[in-house]
């Protein structure tokens, strides 16, 4: 019988991994990582969940970044995600197996999984984590917890939430802000494969997938990018021109250009170009802010980052409350300037 | 038909924002809005009553003075208005909160041809986890991120963002979608409405009008049936303050450019 307040019957760690036309999405990795401290610390086993259709050879990489199982779905209903087919066989297998902790990353697919799973296992779920830690309610120091750390009100707070009478206890996690772990072949080559049963037939699934188009073109990658150049309103005088420095500074760094959400607002850059909290979270080596005022929201993205610089006409812009070097002057003076300066700096290498 | 539009009233937070010195946020200091992603979802349940003169009702769960947003969505163009309001309700979270909103729609009633409208997320909390818990509690499929809309009779066609790209998605009413920005441009409200908007009627519910139904219980709804409580809330920690560099002209660039150098970054 499934009770979800018989806390003790609840064991292990749980990782959805999210895989899309076969391929798994960063995010499921950096909760591999992360959920290998969480099981670590409570001293149990960490296992991720992978349904899709032949998806098997995906298990390796998933042990190689921590897993010591991974539990494979394979249905050609589970190609293609859709919320019921994904939502029926997860919760069937939870209700069987109870683990303690399932982390979700909160992409698009996850933030419609999540939320359907925690309300048919009338349990909680905390959406967007960006931190997780393991601790203990302020009134039970028996069990231990997650303690699930997120922004709210547009990043202006920040609010610890626990789950403590109720499992599984739930996060999608923002994707970009877990680290990755390096992956170890040994590992890789250890992990546990099971195929736990399920039942699912094509009278569970409301929805039909007609088609999955990728976008035209290219997206930018900023999660992945080492140096991102961003502009803000600041380019508002000549957009164009703004645009082109940042391209070229963006070259010449080897980075990518990101925006601010009043550049994407404004229709100066597609908003997988955004920084923030309605934008992407990155942490690059090196964040460049044209022109940024530095809004909390757009500050919740990208105060990670290693090193943030800052240019702005006002000195009293925000963004040079995050930022480890500011200038304060005209973009569109001091750009072209420190383009040369990199150029020259490269070429004195 | 009829097309249900969950919206809530929510702080601005694009503005200035106050926080009490316990961390709490100062609402009473800040405006309130129409949530951004909600006027979205009133915007395609309109746009569905021009083409097929379908009813369109509006719920809201929230204190008293949501009556206002309501009377504001009712002049835009919404039929009827529903406020979920009471004490008993009070610090919900997500959960217990689409066990009331749920609750709120069956007594509104969701037949064969009816659509239920949600904004992807709230402004406040940002978690966009209301409208597909509402959608699991009515037993009803969802789609969420919906950036194109078409009805035809009971057939509805969706196009589901994702990050790197969209899904067509098609399904039938009764069923829950999301909106987001990318939707539609909301209207505004016209004077004609805004006379009118005080002779539409607008219901309230309390908890006598919703407890007869299973979904609510002591232990499903408010601060007590809410599985999530808050442990702690404080301000985000502030970086510490880094190095303003002299000047803005070839000399400042200069110096930053060397500092990268020794950073290793170019």
């Amino acid at each position: 019988m499934f009770d979800n307040r018989a806390i003790d019957e609840f064991k292990g760690v749980w990782v959805f991994c999210e895989q899309r036309q076969g391929v798994l999405q960063n995010t499921a990795l950096e909760l591999i990582s992360e959920g290998r401290k969480l099981a670590d610390e409570l001293g149990v086993e960490l296992c991720g969940l992978l349904l899709g259709d032949n998806v098997d050879g995906l298990a390796a990489q998933i042990g190689g970044h921590g897993a010591d199982k991974v539990m494979v779905c394979n249905s050609p209903m589970l190609d293609k995600y859709t919320t019921d087919a994904y939502a029926k066989v997860i919760v069937d297998i939870i209700m069987e197996k109870k683990p303690e902790i399932f982390l979700i990353g909160a992409t698009n697919i996850g933030r419609d999984l999540g939320p359907r799973l925690a309300a048919r296992l009338r349990t909680g779920l905390t959406a967007d984590c960006t931190k997780l830690e393991i601790g203990y309610s302020k009134t039970d120091n028996e069990h231990k917890i997650i303690l699930q750390t997120r922004p709210a009100f547009g990043g202006h707070l920040m609010a610890t939430i626990i789950c403590p009478r109720f499992r599984p206890q739930m996060s999608t996690v923002r994707p970009g802000v877990m680290k990755k772990s390096a992956f170890d072949q040994a590992k890789a080559d250890k992990v546990v494969v099971e195929h736990p049963a399920f039942e699912l037939s094509e009278a569970d699934i409301k929805t039909n997938v007609v088609e999955i188009v990728k976008a035209a073109k290219e997206l930018v990658n900023l999660s992945e990018a080492g140096v991102i150049v961003s502009v803000g309103r600041g380019i508002s005088s000549d957009v164009e021109k703004g645009l082109a420095l940042a391209k070229e500074l963006a070259d010449e760094l080897g980075g990518v250009v990101g925006a601010s959400r009043a550049a994407v607002d404004s229709g100066w850059l597609p908003a997988d170009h955004q920084v923030g909290q309605t934008g992407q979270t990155v942490r690059p080596q090196l964040y460049v802010a044209l022109g940024i005022s530095g809004a909390i929201q757009h500050k919740a993205g990208m105060a990670d980052s290693e090193c943030i610089v800052a240019v702005n006409k006002s000195d009293s812009a925000a963004i040079f409350e995050v930022a480890d070097y500011g200038i304060c002057g005209d973009l569109f003076k001091v750009v072209p300037l420190l383009i040369e300066e990199v150029k020259a700096a490269k070429a004195a290498k | 038909m009829k097309v249900i539009v969950c919206v809530k009233q929510v702080p601005d937070t694009s503005g200035k924002v106050a926080v009490n010195p316990d961390g709490t946020l100062n609402r009473a200091s800040m405006a309130t809005i129409i949530n951004p992603d909600d006027k979205n979802a009133v915007e395609a349940a309109l746009t569905l009553k021009d083409n097929t003169g379908c009813k369109v009702v509006v719920v809201t769960m929230g204190p008293p003075p949501a009556e206002g947003m309501l009377r504001e969505l009712l002049a835009m163009g919404a039929d009827e208005a529903v406020l979920v309001s009471g004490r008993e309700f009070g610090g919900s979270d997500t959960f217990a909160t689409s066990q009331i909103l749920a609750a709120a729609v069956k007594k509104i009633g969701i037949d064969e041809g009816d659509i239920v409208m949600c904004g992807r997320q709230a402004i406040d909390g940002d978690t966009a986890q209301v409208g597909p818990q509402i959608a699991e509690k009515l037993g009803i499929p969802q789609v969420t991120y919906v950036a194109d809309l078409k009805v035809e009779g009971t057939k509805v066609t969706c196009k589901r963002m994702l990050e790197d790209g969209y899904m067509t998605i098609e399904t039938q009413t009764p069923c829950l979608l999301t909106a987001i920005k990318e939707l539609n441009a909301p209207r505004y409200m016209t004077v004609g409405g805004i006379f009118d908007c005080y002779n539409k009627p607008l219901t309230v519910y309390d908890y006598e009008a919703l407890k007869d139904d299973p979904l609510i219980e002591v232990d499903t709804i408010g601060l007590k049936g809410s599985p999530t409580n808050i442990y702690a809330s404080f301000t985000p920690p502030q970086k510490g303050a880094g190095t303003m560099l002299e000047g803005a002209d070839k000399g400042t660039c200069e110096k930053l450019a060397s500092i990268l150098l020794e950073k290793h970054i170019i």
